[in-house]
């Protein structure tokens, strides 16, 4: 509602309230909401189910309008369409049922669905912000836990299970207890080199991955203002990683010009009444948050992770850690079974660490922004000998085509990265791009889970331009050494 | 959804506690696309086994499990309820279930009834050789020996599954106001329908 700015309301609210309270559509006496959902993101894994408990009881999607269907996770990231252009089969018999299953499910639904070889198909989380489908102040919902993401232009976005995505295409609501917030405050200036990766890398290595359970995180301060707003979609997407449901980053100029002309974003007189909306919801001065957590940026160091939780974090320049290092008996052991499971030894030097796989890509780091971190990196360098697989995976069509215009392209090409075409590729063992079992991937996903790249496989989370240093040096490196 | 007043039949007393998500539906029948068919999976590593007590004919088409604590552990999958839905059961009957599961399960219509151990024991025994009866209107389950034992059920629960409404449809029940704050969104928030691309 339009009154949902600071003039009217009595009580100074967060960004977080606003968008709740705006979104209230009915309430339980023990305090669960009916919430409005302005966005609903679909894909291949987890809708299928869901299409099918419609059908079975006879149901419609209230609002086709505000869905918009994508097949990301399954499809695999090779040539899609043969020299005469005919679509070319998927070998994994179950993932073709997936994605087949979507492509008929969407029309007959009446959702608009970009498919597999279209230009504007993605991962979702990349192809929402840039079809200017997600917008500021909305609540956007997928099946997928990096729905996050979207907190970067400002949107109340988290992911849902299958039945809750039934609920959403049948109700467009869902029930929901409000959440507790917690600011994440990072002033000063970035060091050379350092990322909105290492940023976000750092806030949970600080957190804990459990650390914003419960919470709805809004990070501010001058790093997340002076961020661009493909930084804040990366720093927002890993909120999950760090437990909290949603991030959020109060939509701004730039978010606003990101935005503006988007396919799918409002046009005209609406567009200038959407800008007036959107700067009502920043937080009142006064708000207060549930928690507040602080850094200092210019502690920040280019970041990656040693074990298999996103809290297991050290700056490139430090060391494997020692398991009894950790006060947490629980934590001892954890670390423990994480260093046997990534075949590392205390003591070790993080850039000592050989690896064979690369990959830039995910609904991380995929956008045009991280593929130019990357090239820069790998400009007129090749991809060490002992490199078995460097991918480079667009995060939509409409990426690899900006990439491509900038000769992005050439430059891993020539270095030699595999140029691939869109989806989730690496990031999931789902398709066909995976890690070997006992063989070590520096990658610019947002899970370094056991098995999350393929059963045994070693991940190593970092941003894109350590990713390409490790490309080029065929070991984990401090990419400030090669960005003279 | 269908509506249940009572569970009435054969029950398979499979007795073992903490019987995870894994073991109900393994985690290779995740990649389907349908909750339909599930059932040719479900409790695969048990049913490995000869001798099982899922697949002895004397209790082809039981509607009830007899469990033993903490029934459903494990990871979050719906496919579990989906896989004892497409089996036939209609009720599960044990000392304790993980919550997540006892969520799912409600969500698909599945009974879950929580007993002492002592009556899970004996019905264990009863429905070797006979039908168990489960009473959702009076909480309580009985057999044909005069045995009589009342379970308690959170009533939002027992009122869905009775009359037959799921999450949905309850949440449907309230359109009216869905409506009307969709009415509200297109005068105040006109841009919030897509400019169709
Ligand atoms: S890239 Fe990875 S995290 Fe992102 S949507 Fe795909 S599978 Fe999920």
């Amino acid at each position: 509602m339009l009154d949902s700015g600071s003039s009217m309301a009595t009580k100074p609210r967060t960004l977080y309230d606003k968008i709740w309270d705006a979104h209230v559509v009915d309430q339980r006496d023990d305090g669960t909401c009916l919430i409005y959902i302005d966005r609903h993101l679909v894909h291949e894994v987890t809708s299928p189910q869901a299409f099918e408990g419609l059908r079975v009881a006879g149901r419609k999607v209230r609002r086709p309008d505000l869905t918009l269907a994508v097949p990301d996770h399954n499809l695999p990231t090779t040539a899609r369409v043969d020299a005469e252009g005919n679509r070319l089969p998927i070998a994994d018999v179950e993932s073709a049922q997936q994605l087949a299953a979507l492509e008929t499910n969407a029309p007959s639904f009446g959702i608009k669905y970009i498919g597999a070889t279209d230009r504007e198909q993605g991962i979702v989380h990349v192809v929402g912000p840039e079809q200017g489908f997600s917008l500021p102040g909305t609540t956007i919902v997928c099946g997928d836990s990096h729905t996050a993401c979207h907190g970067g232009i400002g949107a109340l976005a988290f992911g849902i299970g299958t039945s809750e995505v039934e609920h959403v295409l049948a109700t467009q609501t869902l029930q929901l207890k409000q959440s507790k917030t917690m600011e994440i405050r990072v002033e000063g200036t970035l060091g050379f080199g350092v990322s909105p990766k290492d940023v976000i890398l750092a806030i949970i290595g600080k957190i804990g991955a459990a650390g914003g359970t419960g919470y709805v995180i809004e990070y501010t301060g001058s790093v997340f203002r002076d961020m661009s707003v493909e930084g804040r979609l990366t720093v927002s997407n890993m909120s999950i990683e760090g437990g909290a449901r949603a991030g959020l980053v109060a939509p701004d100029d730039k978010t606003f010009a990101y935005l503006k002309g988007r396919p799918m974003a409002p046009k005209g007189e609406q567009w200038d009444q959407a800008v007036a909306y959107w700067r009502s919801l920043a937080t009142d001065p006064g708000a207060t948050y549930d928690k507040v957590v602080t850094l200092d940026a210019a502690e920040i160091a280019p970041s990656l992770t040693w074990g298999t939780s996103p809290e297991d974090v050290v700056p490139i320049t430090g060391l494997v850690p020692d398991p009894k290092s950790f006060a947490d008996p629980s934590k001892q052991a954890a670390a423990q079974k994480s260093l046997d499971y990534m075949g590392l030894v205390p003591g070790q030097k993080m850039q000592d660490i050989e690896v064979q796989h690369i990959f830039i890509g995910s609904c991380t780091n995929s956008r045009i922004e991280d593929l130019r971190a990357a090239a820069a990196v790998a400009k007129g360098r090749k991809v060490a000998a002992n490199i078995k697989q460097a991918l480079v995976v667009p995060g939509s069509g409409l990426v690899k085509a900006q990439a491509e215009s900038e000769g992005l392209d050439k430059i891993f090409i020539d270095a030699g990265f595999e140029w691939r075409e869109p989806g989730c590729s690496m990031c999931l063992a789902m398709n066909p791009d995976k890690v070997p079992s006992g063989e070590r991937c520096a990658s610019t996903s947002n899970r370094n889970f056991v098995g999350r790249q393929g059963p045994g496989a070693r991940t190593h989370l970092v941003s894109p331009a350590m990713a390409a240093a490790a490309a080029v040096t065929g070991r984990l490196t401090d990419v400030r050494e090669l960005m003279a | 959804m269908k509506a249940v007043n009572k569970v009435d039949g054969r029950a398979i007393p499979l007795g073992l506690k903490n019987v995870d998500t894994d073991v109900i539906i393994p985690a290779h029948y995740l990649k389907t696309i349908s909750r339909i068919g599930l059932g040719k999976g479900a409790f695969e590593t048990i049913r490995a086994q000869p001798g099982n007590v899922f697949d002895d004919p004397e209790y082809t088409g039981a509607p009830i499990i007899i469990a033993g604590d903490n029934f459903g552990c494990g990871s979050s999958r719906e496919h579990a309820a989906w896989a004892l839905n497409d089996m036939g059961v209609e009720a599960v009957i044990a000392p304790s279930f993980s919550d997540i599961f006892s969520g799912n399960a409600f969500k698909n219509g599945i009974v879950t009834v929580v007993l002492p151990q002592e009556a899970v024991d004996r019905l264990l025994e009863v429905a070797k050789t006979d039908p168990i009866h489960i009473d959702l209107e009076n909480k309580v389950v009985t057999t044909p020996y005069q045995d009589r034992f009342a379970f308690e059920i959170d009533d939002f629960r027992r009122n869905c599954l009775m009359n037959g409404l799921d999450e949905i449809g309850l949440t449907l029940a309230n359109a009216d106001r869905i409506t009307a704050h969709e009415r509200t969104l297109a005068q105040t928030q006109p841009w919030l329908v897509p400019v169709a691309a």
